[in-house]
């Protein structure tokens, strides 16, 4: 049933049923390089080009999530997937060969709480007993499409991130598992005029805020009802301007906050200035590192928020802002 | 949004509303850039000053054994380029150029050798999409620019060159 201005809260609640994370070799010698369910140490992962190895990535991950729960592809009964790339053919190349009537969706690097959304939703509404949720991103990839050829010499600023090269895919459905999605906020577009799409943690912070203080309102919670507040890849300069935008909604979520952008690499070692983004970024991470610690019971609850940055090539030469989105997933141990 | 026939306190209204976005975006900017982390301005510069005068002396040695060895000016220079240019070009290849300019930032960009990077980068990454509308279309991607405007420089100062001579100014 709806709750509050912008949010569902599941009368029968879906189960994420299992999941799977596939990452790249940079990924799997970061700091959760040991939680993946497959490292892949060439980039190419066995493809000619980058899209293509992200499709295989896309593929594998929907596979391994499948194989975990023992489901066939013909029990799934909608795909719900994403990417980065122009008109998302990472998804549609990638899980083409399964034949599961899919929607593609875009919502930049929120596309999994977007996918896991919409899964869960269909679900609960007795759409289907099992829904696939699935994204990627792939450094090779995004680099290409979005800045500069990779063996082009330049200097990175600061507060640039990192594009993980990984993908998330998530069976949610009816079977009983450890974890619940009881609940989602659905984010607005927030646009606070930044035009740096260099800077993609200050452009995607306020619209974490917003959904974050909505989902609060929303539930009637406080910070602490939930054991992590998890962004996808605010990274360390959106992260402090989260804390200042949400200290000015009078909000402390210092204590527990996390970003997947900051745990999936080492700041000091990799190289990674800002941080690790991407819709493989959240995604990899919270079927890595968030799910097994819900599983086991260590969370109760967590809100794990996925912001994305909207932006095109396009809308950048043409000098429009980079608006934000973020959307709110609840996860509880069951 | 303007409704037809809205009073004018309403259009006031909104106008002001305008300007408080405008305002608001104005001070996040100004404020994320107080947020956000930037590189050391005097250690990039020593960096650059390094970077470009190796290379610098590297063309130099080049020139001067053409030199040494009996080749006339204009052809030196002619050799001095184009070696530069190859060696970019295979350390770009061996993905070794982009490290040196991840710490030598301008001084290895403004060079000849940076400007033959900036080709030899995308000519790599697009070949997969094809020898025309990859290579062919997309090499200039980055250098275009560079060229574009170039000619166009050369030619207005071209230009202002003869009118120059006919005014009888040169």
């Amino acid at each position: 049933m709806t709750q509050g201005l912008q949010s569902i809260a599941f009368e029968q609640s879906p189960y994420v049923v299992s999941s799977a994370s596939v990452v790249g070799k940079k990924e799997g010698e970061g700091p959760l390089g040991k939680m993946f369910d497959m490292v892949e140490t060439e980039n190419l992962f066995g493809e000619d080009t980058w899209e293509a190895a992200e499709s295989t990535m896309q593929k594998e991950a929907c596979l391994l999530a499948m194989g975990k729960a023992h489901i066939d592809k013909e029990d799934v009964r909608f795909l719900f997937g994403g990417d980065l790339l122009r008109q998302g053919i990472a998804t549609s190349l990638g899980v083409e060969q399964f034949g599961i009537p899919m929607f593609g969706l875009f919502g930049a690097c929120s596309t999994s709480g977007e996918a896991l959304a919409l899964a869960s939703m269909s679900v609960a509404a007795g759409y289907g007993d099992y829904m696939l949720a699935v994204t990627s991103s792939h450094f090779g990839s995004a680099e290409k499409e979005f800045r500069f050829p990779l063996s082009y010499a330049n200097q990175r600023p600061l507060s640039a991130q990192w594009t993980v090269t990984g993908s998330g895919a998530f069976l949610v459905g009816k079977k009983r598992s450890h974890v619940r999605i009881t609940g989602i906020t659905v984010g607005k577009i927030v646009d606070f005029g930044l035009k740096d799409s260099q800077n993609m943690g200050a452009c995607m912070a306020p619209a974490a805020a917003d959904t974050i203080e909505r989902n609060l309102k929303d539930f009637g919670r406080e910070p602490d009802d939930y054991s992590r507040i998890i962004t996808g890849d605010l990274g360390y300069v959106g992260q402090s301007i989260l804390f200042d935008l949400m200290r000015g909604k009078e909000i402390d979520i210092k204590k527990n906050h996390i970003d997947c952008g900051m745990m999936i690499f080492d700041q000091n070692k990799q190289d990674t200035h800002a941080g690790g983004s991407g819709c493989g970024c959240a995604a990899s991470v919270l079927s890595s590192y968030v799910l097994p610690k819900l599983e086991r019971g260590e969370w109760k609850r967590v809100l794990f928020v996925p912001t994305g940055a909207l932006m095109s090539t396009v809308s950048f030469n043409e000098g429009a802002s980079v608006p934000g989105i973020a959307h709110g997933i609840v996860l509880e141990h069951c | 949004m303007r409704l037809a026939g809205a009073d004018s306190n309403t259009e006031s209204l909104e106008g002001e509303g305008r300007v408080d976005r405008k305002k608001q975006q104005e001070a996040y900017e100004n404020y994320v850039k107080r947020k956000t982390p930037v590189h050391n301005l005097p250690a990039n510069m020593t960096k650059a000053f390094i970077t470009g005068g190796i290379i610098c002396v590297i063309g130099q040695s080049i020139l001067n054994y053409c030199e040494k060895i009996g080749l006339d000016k204009d052809i030196s220079g002619g050799w001095t380029s184009m070696i530069l240019i190859l060696l970019s070009v295979i350390l770009t290849a061996l993905n070794v150029y982009p490290r040196i300019a991840k710490w030598g930032g301008a001084g290895a960009l403004v060079p000849i050798t940076g400007f033959a990077n900036s080709v030899a980068a995308p000519a790599i990454e697009f070949q997969k999409e094809g020898q025309v509308m990859g290579i062919g279309c997309k090499i200039f991607t980055i250098a275009g620019p560079v060229i574009l405007y170039g000619v166009f420089t050369s030619w207005v100062l071209g230009f202002l060159y003869w009118i120059g001579k006919i005014a009888g100014l040169l």
